[in-house]
Formats: structure tokens, sequence, C-alpha cells
């Protein structure tokens, strides 16, 4: 690396210039909806409405992890679909899983 | 796979068709695969998280009009905010979630880094795939020395413990923080998992971070400019960011909600 006197894209070699941009953009909005997430912990009282709000800001920040750090928004549609249907049915036993795990604590 | 192939000359076959030489959902074989190892790798994080909800909606929520002031208790599920609420350093102060939220941005960081690195490798620009691989590593070290210190701080508990009156003979003991058995903080079960869903996202983060050195090391020598392209970086790239993910809901489901 010491080598190399690599200076972005002006010293004249095939590299082409850097496209960061929407990388740092996707950075910033998961910064700020963790920033959000820490507000409502502490100024929401806890309930139905909290959880579902950091439900759906969890979604949110999956959604940009996934279709743009791991760049499947831009994959096959295909690929796609075989990643997010199967977590469809996770989704499915979560809730069902929670529900019987209320009813274990009505026949405790 | 698609290097090694030419399909050029090979017109006979429909494209969309499975024969070799042509890439399935426009995805090279490695990729293809990690993608469905990762599906995978979900469901087993799915199967704790659901373990998680499912054993906690079967013990009491804390509810203050019932049990009164907070303290630690067997009776019912602990507050998360109530847990974990140290921070290296600054002994006694209560900082509720502030080193998780630290861990969560360490994370969420080093995967911009490792797409950074990504992107480099497209332009073919070796000396910048080095240096964000660095940076990734470096990420994940620090997230890794943090959950040492959460752990052992977990394990020890604070000062005060939990008083707890024993079924058998009536007495009353102190327990100060948390083993497999009995924990100061709730229920058995809420330690059990902690140690288990953080100990199985750390194990993760680990190997993540041995494959990303792998992958420093490959780049450093040269390996992939030979090569001709930096595929590998993207595959483990996509591991990283997984790891990120599931970080992501660990935060929601065992510290927020």
């Amino acid at each position: 690396m010491a080598t190399h006197s690599h200076h972005d894209n002006h010293a004249g070699t095939e590299v082409a210039p850097a496209q960061t941009g929407q990388i740092w953009k996707v950075f910033w909005i998961l910064a700020a909806v963790t920033t959000l997430e820490f507000i409502i912990a502490f100024f929401i009282k806890p309930g139905y409405f909290k959880t579902s709000l950091f439900v759906g800001l969890t979604v949110v920040k999956a959604f940009y992890i996934v279709g743009e750090f791991m760049h499947l928004k831009h994959e096959a549609k295909g690929l796609i679909w075989a990643i997010l249907l199967p977590c469809l049915f996770v989704v499915w036993l979560l809730l069902a899983l929670m529900m019987e795990g209320g009813s274990i604590f009505m026949l405790r | 796979m698609a290097t090694t192939v030419t399909t050029e000359s090979t017109a006979v076959f429909d494209k969309k068709t499975w024969m070799g030489g042509v890439e399935p959902m426009n995805a090279s074989y490695g990729k293809l695969m990690m993608w469905f190892f990762l599906i995978s790798d979900t469901f087993t994080f799915s199967a704790l998280l659901v373990t998680y909800g499912l054993i906690r909606f079967s013990f009491p929520a804390y509810d203050q009009a019932i049990h009164g002031a907070f303290q630690f208790s067997t009776m019912y599920w602990p507050i998360p905010d109530k847990v974990y609420n140290a921070f290296p350093f600054v002994h006694g102060m209560d900082l509720p979630l502030v080193f998780v939220g630290l861990m969560t941005f360490i994370l969420i960081f080093s995967s911009v880094t490792m797409v950074l690195a990504v992107e480099a490798g497209h332009r073919m620009d070796r000396p910048t795939v080095e240096k964000y691989m660095l940076w990734t590593i470096l990420g994940g070290f620090a997230f890794l020395g943090c959950q040492a210190w959460e752990w052992t701080h977990f394990i020890h508990g604070t000062e005060e413990g939990m008083q707890v009156k024993d079924v058998v003979d009536g007495g009353v003991r102190t327990v100060f923080g948390a083993n497999l058995v009995e924990n100061q903080y709730g229920p058995p079960a809420f330690a059990d998992l902690f140690f288990f869903i953080t100990g199985f996202h750390g194990t993760h983060v680990f190997s993540g971070v041995l494959l990303n050195i792998l992958i420093f090391y490959r780049t450093a020598t040269g390996l992939y400019q030979r090569r001709g392209h930096y595929e590998m970086v993207e595959k483990v790239g996509l591991y990283w960011h997984f790891v990120d993910l599931v970080w992501v809901f660990v935060f929601t489901f065992f510290y927020l909600v």
C-alpha cells in the first residue's frame, strides 16, 4: 500500500472515480432511524403503539441494509422473491408462537 | 463459474435454462449459494428470536400498578432499560441502552466500510479495497470488544444483586450477576436467552472478522487483481451485512421492545 501513490481519479490510472454518494445516503438514513428509535425508547409509554413503531422502523432499516448494502433491490426478480417469500413464513411463525406464549401465561 | 465457460457460441440452449454456462437469476454460483446459506441462517436466528417471544409472553410483564416501583424480581420479565444501563469507565451512572446503541453504530459503520470496499472492488481499485477492509476488520474487533465487556458486566452483576427467597427452607439470600441456572435480573430464562442469542450473534461476528481478514490478505497479495474481479469481497460482504442485519433485529426485539 505504501508503494502506491494513489490519488483518487487524478493520477491518470484506469481506476474509475468512486461512486459512494448512495452508500453514504443509506448510512445517514440508518443512523437517523437508530437515533429515532432511541428517542422513542425514552419518550413513549410501553404498549402496542410503541412496539409497532419499533417493528416498523426495524423493517425500514432491514429494507435499506438488504436492498442497498446487500444489493438485493437490484438483483433479478426471481432472486428477490426466493429470499423474501421464506421470510414471510417466519413472520407467521413468530406471530403464532407469541400468541401461544400468551396462552401459556393464561394457563399458569 | 462463468469465467471458465464461454457462452457466446452456444446459442443452442435458451438462456433461461439451467444447462451450465448461464447464470440462473443473473447471479453467479457463489453469490447465489451465499444467499441461500443466509436464508438458512435467517431461520436459525428467527428460531432463537421466536423462542424469545414465546417465553417472554409466557411470563407476566412488569406493571407499576401491580408490582410497585421497579426492582429485579423472578416474578416478572425485567425491563431492558433497567438491565442494560451501564457504560465502561463511568461507574454507578444510569445510562440506559447507551452502550448497546454505541455497539449498533459500530456495526452499522463497519457495514458501510464493507460496502465501500465492495464498491472499490468493482472499479478494480486495490488500495481502496485494502483500506476499507481494514476499517471493517477494526469495526468487527471493536464490536467484539464491546460485547466482551457487556457479557462480563452481565455475568458479574450489580453491587445490590437481587434478594431471593428459597422455596425449600424459606431462607433469604442474594443473587449476583447471571449464569445459566439463575440471575439477578429476572426469571432464569431471561439470562439463558441473553447468552444464547447474543452469543450466537457474537460467534457470527467473530467468524465474519476471520473471513474479512482472509479477504484482506488475499487482496493485499494481489490475488483478486490477478483473477480479474473482486467477487469474493462481495460474497463475504453479503455475510457481513447479514450479521449487521441480525443485530438490527436483536437490538429491537431484545433491547428495545
